[in-house]
């Protein structure tokens, strides 16, 4: 039996100690003996989070794959072993051998949103780690970063030492065989650091410098060391369908947040949202082949267990082959006894169809992500989905059986108008009436309806069209809160209507860490030791202490929320070459202000710049 | 048909709940394959039940749960079939076919007492004189206990659910009533009596496991829950017969 980090007490006292104690089916157990390196995988949350997410899976299933490596996983340990571990001195451990991770050579954290950022301290703290990067010695793991927040990852650059730029099954083999080469040949740390830096997609912070103008915006970032390159380019899988991907993923003990098969049917988006970061970074978009996901699908059932199967994609019906993979899943499923689920797929005949069979209409909701509330606010955003679609996917939705609508928005979207906020409450209340134009005796589910309206805020990101505009301020966040919920109330039908919103400090904060550059590591690891922590959990979320750090050293948060950027500006994140061109964006930015639509992909090539990576619809019709 | 599966329950597995530890065996049944029944509906479940929740931090030796299934091969088969799916702390010990199909044979309402041996993890007293104080004990006429529930504070007497106590070696084996009219729990005897016996009680410091669970027969004596069952062997007519489909699952379904 494997040795276990925590004693029976501290296990026995803390909340779910099954998220500390490993032991999986399908978790990956090697002799530690035989190993080379040692990689931590870890994901900057509680384990029920870090779980559900499918590019540690898929990561850690490719690195053990190699018979010089053991990658194993770790989660951050809740407030409460938090406590103990620092009371009794236990260093952080990794789920698999419970071995202590500051004796591992990698320990890879993977970097999903802004809000994890006092996580990934304590992650660092916790192992004993020295927490900045310049203070670390050849005896200590290397601290790599990876993940959407890596787009821009100056707020944490004084803490890790290589992020690396994109998708994750390409270039981990050669660092890991220069590492292993490095360790052999007995070179230090920053020679292996520097050899690392030659590799595509792999940058170190401490390669390079910054200086700033008077008026604190950058002024330049600069290579300091010869391995460095001037860009680093975003690293993609072009063949989707010969890659890695998981046949065994780990079945969790406890209930987590994604507690089934994820198949993930395609990278990137034909849409070109304005506002999403993923829609953009993403890209081009990549399918998977039909029979692939058939094969895997079925292998990872069956390896798991799982009672649910649910696809994963930024856009599920565009995916080209949906039909057929729907129909195969149904039908296998069926007789396997499994629930399929399908977020994310376009309201219409189709997916009534399909989801009439998946699911019990009376329980479930459909769900429409408008976003806003006005159709030119939505040609803003670049959202191709009209008035038409939403009220003709409702009636038909009523008319399949359901009654209950969930519709999302954002306030604060650059172009706002109060026309465009009262839009949301007009949109949820024309949704309400369309239900009653139905004649009583044919309306589905006892004569009412339930429309669900959430709003959140409007964070603009880098790599978006958005990425020069001003994130409104928390008094403007909720007074248009205030102004919708008012708007709501004056609506015929507002009974029907549900408002629910998001907390506006929160993406404050958001804001500051996506658009921030390197000075911005001071304030988190003041933060920090202030005691911030699961900032992304509103109970441990602690605005003013945050405050207080970005006070005392004497960094003004509005600089990076609240300014309209210019054309010319360097920003913190330009040394990445993330495929889609600052042109694009720009030209994107400015027919955003006209209210300009951009066609799709499959429509029109805007030329964003990712053909590139040869892959994508438009490098796909090129011929 | 039903099958009553005997299983344990040890070592780091002690830290997974009871709920997890269904949802454990649901996708343990589903990647083995075994011929399990489900409930009808839109999101179908697995027809199981476990005999009796196991507080987190004990282990067991004798656990048990009813399933019910479609079709069978022989015990010896289906252990080993299940037991490739099994993490290490958990075996399958037996398959055992329950003719009774009502749901009076349900391993959870026919419970009546358990066995548990409680170990110290360091020995609070010699041996000798905590079996003098252990039959001091069980000498009392009545043992008083505070039940907290969610509206009041309840005092009752344990002594009649305490059919054994005694010491063996440095262990103390207990059996107690056990199911769903009086439950007790091996950790309240053992807080109980360590207090009655002048020494601080420290659960922390106690390994409990659960070794057996029991039924009561007609003539009041107690019968093992798998006694009550019988084990499949192959090539028998039994078998044969096992493998028809059962007729009726939706009296089953009511069980679970």
């Amino acid at each position: 039996m494997r040795k276990l980090a925590l004693s029976d007490e501290i296990l026995l006292k803390v909340d779910k100690p099954a998220r500390y104690i490993g032991g999986e089916v399908n978790s990956v157990m090697k002799d530690a003996s035989e190993i080379e390196i040692r990689f931590a995988m870890a994901f900057p949350d509680v384990y029920e989070i870090g779980m559900s997410h499918l590019g540690i899976q898929i990561i850690y299933d490719m690195l053990n794959l190699r018979e010089d490596t053991w990658c194993e996983r770790v989660y951050s340990p809740w407030t409460d072993l938090d406590a103990v571990m620092r009371r009794e001195h236990i260093p952080l451990f990794a789920l698999e051998s419970q071995d202590p991770i500051k004796d591992f050579d990698f320990l890879g954290i993977t970097i999903q949103y802004e809000m994890c950022y006092t996580n990934i301290l304590q992650l660092i703290d916790l192992a004993q780690i020295p927490l900045k990067a310049c203070d670390r010695t050849w005896d200590d793991p290397i601290v790599i970063g990876g993940g959407p927040c890596t787009y821009n990852p100056e707020p944490l650059a004084d803490f890790f030492d290589i992020f690396y730029i994109g998708e994750g099954e390409t270039v981990y083999n050669e660092l890991l065989d220069t590492y292993k080469s490095c360790r052999r040949e007995h070179k230090s740390r920053r020679e292996f650091l520097e050899q690392a830096a030659r590799i595509p997609g792999l940058y170190i912070p401490a390669f390079y410098d910054v200086r700033y103008n008077d008026d604190q915006t950058l002024a330049a970032f600069t290579p300091n060391n010869p391995n460095a390159a001037k860009q680093i380019k975003k690293q993609v899988v072009t063949d989707l369908s010969h890659t890695y991907y998981p046949k065994k993923p780990v079945v969790p003990f406890i209930k987590v947040t994604q507690d089934r098969v994820v198949l993930e049917i395609q990278r990137g988006c034909i849409r070109g949202c304005r506002f999403c970061q993923a829609g953009m970074v993403y890209r081009p978009n990549r399918e998977r082949d039909l029979d692939f996901l058939k094969t895997y699908a079925m292998e990872m059932l069956a390896s798991t267990g799982h009672e649910e199967i649910t696809l994963s994609s930024l856009s599920s019906s565009d995916y080209s082959r949906l039909e057929e993979l729907v129909t195969f899943l149904i039908e296998k499923c069926d007789q396997k006894k499994v629930n399929i689920s399908l977020p994310s797929l376009r309201i219409d005949a189709f997916s009534l169809d399909v989801m009439s069979k998946v699911q019990d209409v009376k329980k479930s909701s459909l769900t429409f992500a408008p976003e806003a509330g006005t159709q030119r606010m939505r040609n803003v955003i670049n959202k191709g989905l009209t008035e038409e679609d939403i009220l003709g996917g409702a009636m038909d939705a009523f008319r399949g059986g359901w009654n209950r609508v969930k519709l999302y928005f954002m306030l604060g979207l650059p172009e706002e108008t109060p026309e465009d906020i009262e839009g949301i409450a007009v949109l949820s209340n024309e949704i309400a009436k369309l239900y009653y134009t139905i004649p009583k005796e044919e309306r589905p589910g006892g004569k009412r309806v339930d429309v669900i309206t959430s709003t959140s805020f409007f964070v603009p990101k880098p790599f978006t069209p958005f990425q020069w505009a001003a994130q409104n301020t928390n008094e403007q966040f909720l007074e248009k809160q205030r102004y919708l919920n008012g708007k709501i109330r004056e609506q015929i039908n507002h009974k029907s209507i549900r408002y629910n919103w998001h907390d506006a400090q929160t993406s404050q904060l958001e804001g500051i860490l996506a658009r921030g550059d390197r000075r911005l590591g001071a304030v988190l690891l003041d933060a920090y030791r202030r005691g911030c922590l699961y900032d992304s959990w509103s109970e441990s979320f602690h605005y003013d202490w945050w405050m207080e750090a970005f006070k005392a050293n004497a960094i003004d948060p509005d600089f990076y929320n609240l300014r309209v950027r210019s054309c010319d500006e360097l920003l913190p994140w330009d040394f990445i070459d993330a495929g889609v061109t600052k042109d694009f964006l720009w030209r994107e930015w400015q027919q955003a202000q006209k209210a300009v639509v951009t066609p799709n992909c499959r429509q029109h090539c805007s030329g964003c710049g990712s053909k590139i990576y040869k892959g994508g619809v438009c490098y796909e019709n090129q011929d | 048909m039903k099958i009553r599966i005997k299983f344990t329950k040890e070592g780091h597995m002690k830290f997974i709940g009871h709920l997890d530890m269904m949802r454990y065996f649901q996708k343990a049944f589903r990647r083995s394959g075994i011929d399990i029944a489900y409930s009808q509906g839109f999101s179908p479940h697995q027809l199981i039940s476990f005999a009796s929740p196991l507080g987190l931090g004990l282990t067991s030796t004798g656990e048990y749960m009813d399933i019910i299934v479609h079709s069978t091969g022989d015990s010896k088969a289906m252990i080993e079939r299940l037991n490739r799916e099994m993490v290490e702390g958990v075996q399958i010990i037996s398959w055992h076919l329950i003719e009774d199909e009502t749901k009076n044979s349900n391993a959870m309402s026919i419970l009546a007492a358990a066995d548990y041996a409680v170990t110290f993890k360091t020995p609070a007293l010699p041996d000798a004189l905590m079996a003098e104080r252990l039959s001091g004990f069980m000498e009392m006429e009545q043992i008083l206990v505070e039940k907290k529930t969610k509206k009041s504070i309840k005092t009752v007497d344990i002594r009649p659910l305490i059919y054994e106590a005694k010491c063996d070696g440095p262990a103390v084996f207990l059996k107690l009533c056990a199911g769903s009219v009086n439950n007790l729990k091996p950790e309240v005897v053992m807080e109980t009596f360590m207090r009655a016996s002048g020494y601080e009680p420290d659960l922390m410091s106690l390994n409990i496991c659960r070794l057996e669970m029991y039924a009561r027969a007609a003539d009041g004596s107690l019968v093992s829950l798998d006694d009550l069952g019988r084990e499949i062997f192959s090539g028998t007519a039994g078998a044969k017969e096992l493998s028809a489909e059962a007729p009726e699952l939706s009296s089953a379904r009511a069980e679970g």
